[in-house]
């Protein structure tokens, strides 16, 4: 009896010994994100059946709380196989510079990833001459969602400058529906919008020398900005610090709300909530410019089970991994070589602009700015959503790119 | 040496260790952290001396975080305090099902502060109008709809709607520590008392508030502590709030830190927590050393 008590401990501790892991790390929980992340493992187990996933999410909209556990867990040596991060300033900043990670260019040079995906986003993956991570997908941040019944009921069309904007919402305010739904809960939200009516205050050059000296933030045009912006805050739902972006995107499901400004993902959510009545411009002023920003993998020096990291890289880098994700999460994929009737309709409109538009560096998703100067900037918009104080609130932002070390004379 | 002294040094000696190590040890390690220059997620110990906090004394959202903590302590203590109190002297006077009624007043204390947060996040949802759910929607059904308010979402209530989720989890654990004050009193003074044919009110006001004084004491310096070093409830409740009105300065260390990298600024914010506690804490310490000494 005894013998055979020992000989399943034996059987059972070799396979605990044995038994191939991965662990992927990712802030991946709501509606959509959720299934495309689910697609992907999918393939994953397909091709190797034998490997357990762990699926490491903390929720939260932007990762605002996945990148502490993530920080200190890279910090105390304990990095997860691999993890999300925003491809550009968030990756190359926080974790290649600083020597976490590992290079990844000879996946791309055996997949041939560089001669299928655009240079624009090959950049911000890439520093010192090599690859550092895998972007899964593209994601648009400067979009403005409406309800099209709301809109069709009431004859109106939707808003493509600020002026249409502010004369839509007075009109849909007057029938009682909040013009704008807004969540501010997680602080970053409010900062998202900012930044959408930045890029259509400055357009794409004037936005993009932001965040290297080549505009001064003491700008008339960033006070033009602020002072839209705090407009703006007048149509948006009284209850937004008690939402969450996902919450406030069931405002427009249920006809409460009649558009929001946010990015792509959102179309996940609608799907996810089987909801298709929604329609999209641009968020106003930004015709013909694309604010991007990328989810990528990488792969961590030290990770424990790097043989299955590089396969699980594989997976998103292929043609099939980028259509099944893709398709649930609302973005577009990082490769060109995808057919884009099998998209549904708003990935196919996405898809067209990602090749003709002038494409420009989100903030809040971590690709234009590094993290420090991405927090600062959230907790002055998120303080000037309170009180909105143009004054003050520019002279905080310039002093902040002053900290920054970039020089405002 | 005797062999149980060296035993009992034996004894205490692991944790001792462990204490100095990863209590006072780490403490240490914060406070130099503080006086770095350690801005990114990659160490850089070159010493600036108090400039981190020199900087955050000048930051708004410091600011605002340490006026909300005096804020949120003072209505906290005042409001836990008093209505603990008064429980425990309803409780005391012979109700039937008192067994019962402890038990619910006591139970909040055994949720934690991170359920406490989200469901009362919910119970003050400001939605008014047709969109009113919990608190605003039942004050609404009674017909006392003036009382609708914004809550947390109101940067003029902001931290004060944390304080009523944060009293309804604590009064009833300051209620049980009155309770046990009140019973512990002889009834010989009661009884001394009624002779003297002092009534009710004057039992109370004599006899039982003076001898509950230490009761009093302890409440303070409990409350006290996890009110000025609060996380939980206001990140699961409200997060920073709007305009950073339900800001606390362990939200802001967790932010600046673990969000912004800023790692020093974000050890300066935990070493001036540690010493508002210590503030509380350490004549309370000195107070009930001496009087053991005196015993």
């Amino acid at each position: 009896m005894w013998r055979k008590v020992a000989l399943i401990i034996a059987v059972v501790s070799a396979m605990v010994v044995f038994a191939s892991k991965i662990e992927i790390f990712s802030w991946w929980t709501a509606g959509g994100e959720a299934e495309g992340l689910q697609e992907l493992f999918n393939i994953y187990s397909k091709l190797y059946p034998g490997v357990e996933i762990i699926n490491a999410t903390v929720a939260g909209g932007a990762g605002a709380q996945a990148k502490a556990v993530l920080k200190t867990r890279m910090l105390g040596g304990d990095p997860p196989d691999t993890f999300q991060v925003h491809a550009g300033h968030e990756l190359i900043d926080t974790w290649v510079k600083t020597g976490f990670m590992e290079p990844i260019t000879f996946l791309y040079k055996e997949e041939g990833w560089d001669k299928v995906m655009p240079k624009g986003i090959l950049d911000i993956v890439s520093y010192n001459g090599e690859y550092w991570s895998v972007p899964v997908n593209i994601h648009r941040a400067n979009v403005l969602w409406y309800n099209k019944k709301i809109f069709e009921k009431y004859g109106l069309k939707p808003p493509k400058t600020f002026e249409e904007f502010f004369q839509v919402a007075e009109i849909l305010k007057s029938h009682g529906i909040i013009p704008l739904a807004l969540g501010t809960k997680d602080g970053w939200e409010a900062a998202h919008v900012f930044e959408t009516v930045l890029i259509g205050k400055l357009g794409a050059e004037g936005y993009k020398g932001l965040w290297n000296g080549k505009t001064k933030w003491s700008d008339p045009r960033v006070t033009d900005a602020l002072e839209t912006f705090a407009k703006m805050l007048r149509y948006v739902n009284s209850d937004h610090a008690a939402r969450t972006w996902d919450e406030a995107c069931a405002l427009i499901v249920e006809g409460r709300a009649a558009m929001n400004i946010m990015g792509d993902w959102a179309v996940g959510y609608f799907y996810a909530k089987n909801f298709y009545d929604f329609g999209w411009v641009l968020a106003p002023g930004n015709e013909g410019i694309f604010d991007a920003l990328s989810d990528s993998f990488g792969l961590p020096k030290g990770a424990k089970n790097r043989e299955n990291v590089i396969n699980f890289l594989r997976v998103l880098g292929s043609k099939e991994g980028q259509l099944a994700f893709n398709i649930k999460k609302g973005s577009i994929p990082a490769r060109t070589d995808i057919d884009r009737n099998l998209f549904p309709e708003y990935q196919r409109s996405a898809m067209e602009d990602w090749l003709k538009h002038e494409i420009v560096p989100s903030v809040m998703h971590g690709a234009a700015a590094s993290e420090s100067w991405v927090t600062e900037f959230k907790d002055v918009i998120s303080l000037f959503v309170a009180r909105p104080d143009v004054k003050t609130t520019q002279r905080a932002l310039v002093s902040i790119a002053i900290a920054q070390g970039v020089p405002q004379q | 040496m005797k062999t149980d002294r060296i035993l009992s040094i034996l004894f205490i000696l692991p944790s001792f260790i462990l204490v100095g190590i990863f209590i006072y040890g780490f403490i240490g390690w914060t406070g130099w952290v503080s006086m770095v220059n350690w801005r990114d997620v990659f160490p850089d110990f070159t010493f600036v001396g108090l400039r981190n906090y020199a900087r955050l004394f000048q930051h708004f959202r410091f600011v605002i975080s340490m006026k909300n903590t005096l804020v949120f302590t003072v209505l906290f203590l005042l409001s836990s305090i008093s209505i603990g109190l008064l429980l425990a002297i309803l409780l005391d006077r012979k109700v039937r099902f008192e067994g019962f009624f402890r038990t619910v007043y006591l139970f909040p204390m055994a949720v934690s502060f991170v359920v406490t947060g989200v469901v009362w996040r919910w119970i003050l949802n400001p939605g008014t109008g047709g969109e009113s759910v919990g608190l605003n929607w039942m004050l609404e059904k009674i017909g006392l709809g003036f009382l609708k308010s914004g809550w947390y979402t109101d940067p003029n209530i902001g931290i004060k709607a944390v304080v009523i989720a944060a009293v309804w989890q604590m009064s009833g654990y300051v209620m049980a520590l009155y309770l046990a004050g009140i019973r512990s009193i002889p009834t010989e003074l009661y009884e001394a008392a009624q002779l003297d044919g002092a009534n009710v009110f004057q039992l109370y006001k004599h006899i039982v508030l003076p001898l509950l004084r230490p009761v009093t004491l302890s409440a303070v310096i409990i409350l006290g502590h996890i009110s000025l070093k609060i996380f939980d409830l206001v990140f699961a409740m409200t997060g920073s709030g709007i305009g950073f009105s339900c800001d606390v300065p362990a939200l802001f260390m967790y932010d600046t830190t673990f969000r912004g990298n800023y790692f020093s600024q974000g050890a300066a914010i935990a070493v001036i927590l540690l010493l508002c506690v210590a503030v509380l804490i350490v004549p309370y310490l000195t107070y009930s050393i001496r009087t053991e000494v005196r015993r």
